[in-house]
């Protein structure tokens, strides 16, 4: 079990080096200069050749590529992901004060995701064929297929503009004003939690019904246990096999959706930086937050093997 | 001798794609305190369907119990309310399932499922219950067994999970155990160790059982009883030496003949029954043995499938030929 945790570890430190890289050349391809960008927004308008050429030694831009990642990586394993091109803030210090409003939505989203989804799955299932069960199967085909932009500018149409009923953007700390941060995150939670309910809610839906066909589950029934006792203890452990398997999968679209979510609900996480910071090449802020969500994806990945191991005794780890 | 199951006329159905399936059509038998009915039939003829059906344990849908009674101490376990019937599983009525490696839970430790019983049926607390479990255990012959309580299912060969199912079968002393081809996935070796095994226990305590097999050797060997099965109906029923020495069935007289006996004439060979058993999808009205049958007659074509008739005893065949000890 240590080893294979401890090879894991290393596999996923090979992703993120990977993924780095990999946003680090594609910034780069992509058309557009960060220093034009910065040039020709307002106040230096004026500069020369010159001072544009000295501008992009002083950034570092003119180095080989290889030195300028090996600089970066350097010095963001100590912690220190740069300076904005742009802006000039401090990467880790702006991605210190926007984790917290992400992680506050995509935690309630993962977990709203995977608790109502697996309850509306297994509730489904053993309702298979009644009106619950429809109306059930329906709802998650619609929100698997649905996508986020598009319900959340039809939410806040709808209930922020013409209802009235929410605000339609921003976002502050439950800690700051309760209240007002629960109206606020109602729209864009929704959002952001309807993939993880509606594709855990049907996966869970076949996995209940697979499970309940087994041989262990007639024997179950066989020593006169009641149905409350079966779904819960027989049932349940065993559905949740494969439910928690794909929560990689859950994990990944909702670090994804946050960009978008965040970008039209205007949340200011790491998802609404990223955008903006994409748009203007800001590739120091780019890799920053990319290097952080790759860092989320495989922790979280190595987190839900672990639990699947919990899950299912047979699991061994060589 | 007290009667301990009656079962009368039990009919059960399934629904499928392509037709009614009659797994189960008509079946009566009856079950004595302390005896060993053994249930005979080659694979697919309704056996599991006809014990399953008792303890409302088959699928509905698709399975449906279209008709018939089942009287366990006066009671009609066919009609029971569902509370009632729960306390009857596994504490009067136990089973032991054919297939060793599905029929445990993969996700719970043994200590769990055995533990589980007892609470349930005898009220024992849960340091009790371990260890009333453990000696279970070891009574069934399962070494170390303080230790290996805490294992999971996969952590134990096929005989052994066996072993493990019988321990909880006669956990809550039941009155009937229904051990439904409780070996046929098992090594031969193993095969007989088990069946040793079980049938120590039931006479230890004086419990009745049904032996569901598709070998009449084995049934021969621990059973008083013999009913022998055929398309969803009991085509034979008698003592063991009732049916030994004078098979009436053309059905029975070929299973006879497929057991190696110990003793027979050298050269004597083995003689397996010819063709395949029917659909129970569409039976034919004459009777279902007819195209593998050896003593068929004419008549046969014309007759519908008759009703059971008495040949003395406790000896009944489902069969108007007179053929009894032809073999
Ligand atoms: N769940 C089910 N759905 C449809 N048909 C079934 C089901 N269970 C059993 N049957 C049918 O009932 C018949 C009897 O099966 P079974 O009692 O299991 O036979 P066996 O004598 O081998 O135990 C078989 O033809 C089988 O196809
Ligand atoms: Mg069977």
């Amino acid at each position: 079990m240590t080893t294979y945790i401890l090879r894991r570890i290393v596999q996923s430190f090979v992703v993120v080096i990977f993924v780095t890289v990999m946003v680090f050349l594609v910034m780069r391809l992509l058309p557009g200069d960060p220093v034009l960008m910065l040039v020709t927004s307002g106040e230096l308008q004026e500069f020369t050749q010159e001072q544009i050429d000295a501008l992009r030694e002083e950034l570092g831009l003119t180095n080989p590529l290889y030195i300028q990642y090996v600089d970066w990586l350097r010095k963001a394993v100590s912690g220190d992901l740069g300076k904005s091109l742009l802006h000039r803030y401090d990467i880790a210090e702006e991605i210190k004060r926007r984790l917290p409003v992400s992680l506050h939505l995509g935690a309630f989203s993962f977990i709203i995701g995977i608790t109502v989804g697996s309850l509306l799955g297994a509730i489904s299932a053993l309702r298979r064929g009644k009106w619950v069960d429809m109306l059930v199967t329906v709802a998650a085909n619609i929100g698997i297929t649905a996508p986020p932009f598009w319900l959340g500018i039809l939410l806040i149409y709808i209930l922020g503009l013409y209802l009235g009923w929410l605000p339609i953007y921003g976002y502050t700390s439950p800690f700051v004003d309760f209240g007002k941060s629960m109206l606020q995150s109602i729209m864009p939670i929704f959002c952001m939690s309807l993939f993880p309910i509606a594709s855990t809610a049907r996966l869970m839906r076949s996995s209940v019904i697979e499970v309940i066909q087994q041989d262990y589950i007639r024997t179950a029934w066989s020593k006169g246990l009641n149905e409350k006792i079966i779904v819960i203890r027989h049932v349940l452990k065993n559905a949740l096999m494969p439910v928690v398997t794909m929560q990689g999968t859950v994990l990944r679209n909702i670090i994804g959706g946050s960009v978008v979510i965040e970008t039209v609900f205007f949340v200011p996480g790491m998802g609404l930086l990223l955008t903006n910071s994409i748009l203007a090449h800001d590739y120091t802020v780019v890799q920053g937050i990319i290097l952080i969500l790759a860092l989320a994806v495989v922790f979280s990945n190595l987190v839900i093997d672990i639990i699947y191991g919990w899950l299912d005794p047979r699991i061994q780890y060589e | 001798m007290t009667m301990l199951l009656k079962v009368e006329d039990l009919k059960t159905e399934f629904k499928t794609e392509r037709g009614i399936v009659k797994a189960v059509d008509g079946v009566s038998y009856d079950v004595n305190e302390g005896e060993i009915i053994g249930l005979v039939g080659e694979s697919g003829c309704g056996k599991s369907v006809s014990q399953l059906s008792l303890l409302r344990l088959i699928p509905i849908p698709p399975g449906r119990i279209v008709d018939g009674r089942a009287f366990f101490e006066g009671e009609d376990l066919l009609c029971m309310k569902d509370e009632k019937i729960r306390s009857v599983r596994g504490r009067k009525i136990a089973m032991i399932f054919q297939e060793p490696m599905t029929s445990l839970n993969p996700a719970l430790t043994i200590c769990r499922q055995m533990t589980e019983m007892l609470e349930l049926h005898l009220k024992m607390d849960l340091k009790t219950a371990k260890e009333r479990s453990i000696e279970l255990l070891e009574k069934v012959g399962i070494p170390d067994a303080k230790r290996r309580i805490y294992d999971y299912p996969h952590q134990f060969s096929g005989g052994m999970r066996q072993r493990v199912m019988v321990a909880m079968a006669i956990s809550c002393n039941p009155k009937l155990i229904i051990a439904d081809e409780p070996t046929t996935a098992l090594d031969a070796t193993i095969q007989a160790q088990l069946l040793e095994l079980i049938n120590q226990m039931v006479q230890q305590s004086h419990t009745a059982m049904v032996l569901v097999t598709h070998n009449l050797g084995v049934v021969a060997r621990y059973a008083q009883r013999i009913n022998v099965m055929y398309a969803g109906r009991i085509v034979e029923a008698g003592t063991v030496d009732e049916i030994w020495e004078q098979p009436a069935h053309p059905y029975t007289i070929g299973l006879l003949q497929s057991v190696p006996k110990l003793g027979a004439q050298a050269g004597k060979k083995l003689v397996p029954i010819q063709g395949l058993p029917p659909n129970l999808i569409n039976l034919p009205p004459t009777c279902p043995f007819l195209p593998r049958c050896r003593y068929k007659s004419r008549e046969c074509y014309r007759e519908p499938w008759g009703e059971l008739r008495h040949l003395g005893g406790r000896h009944y065949v489902r069969c108007h030929l007179d053929i009894r000890g032809e073999l």
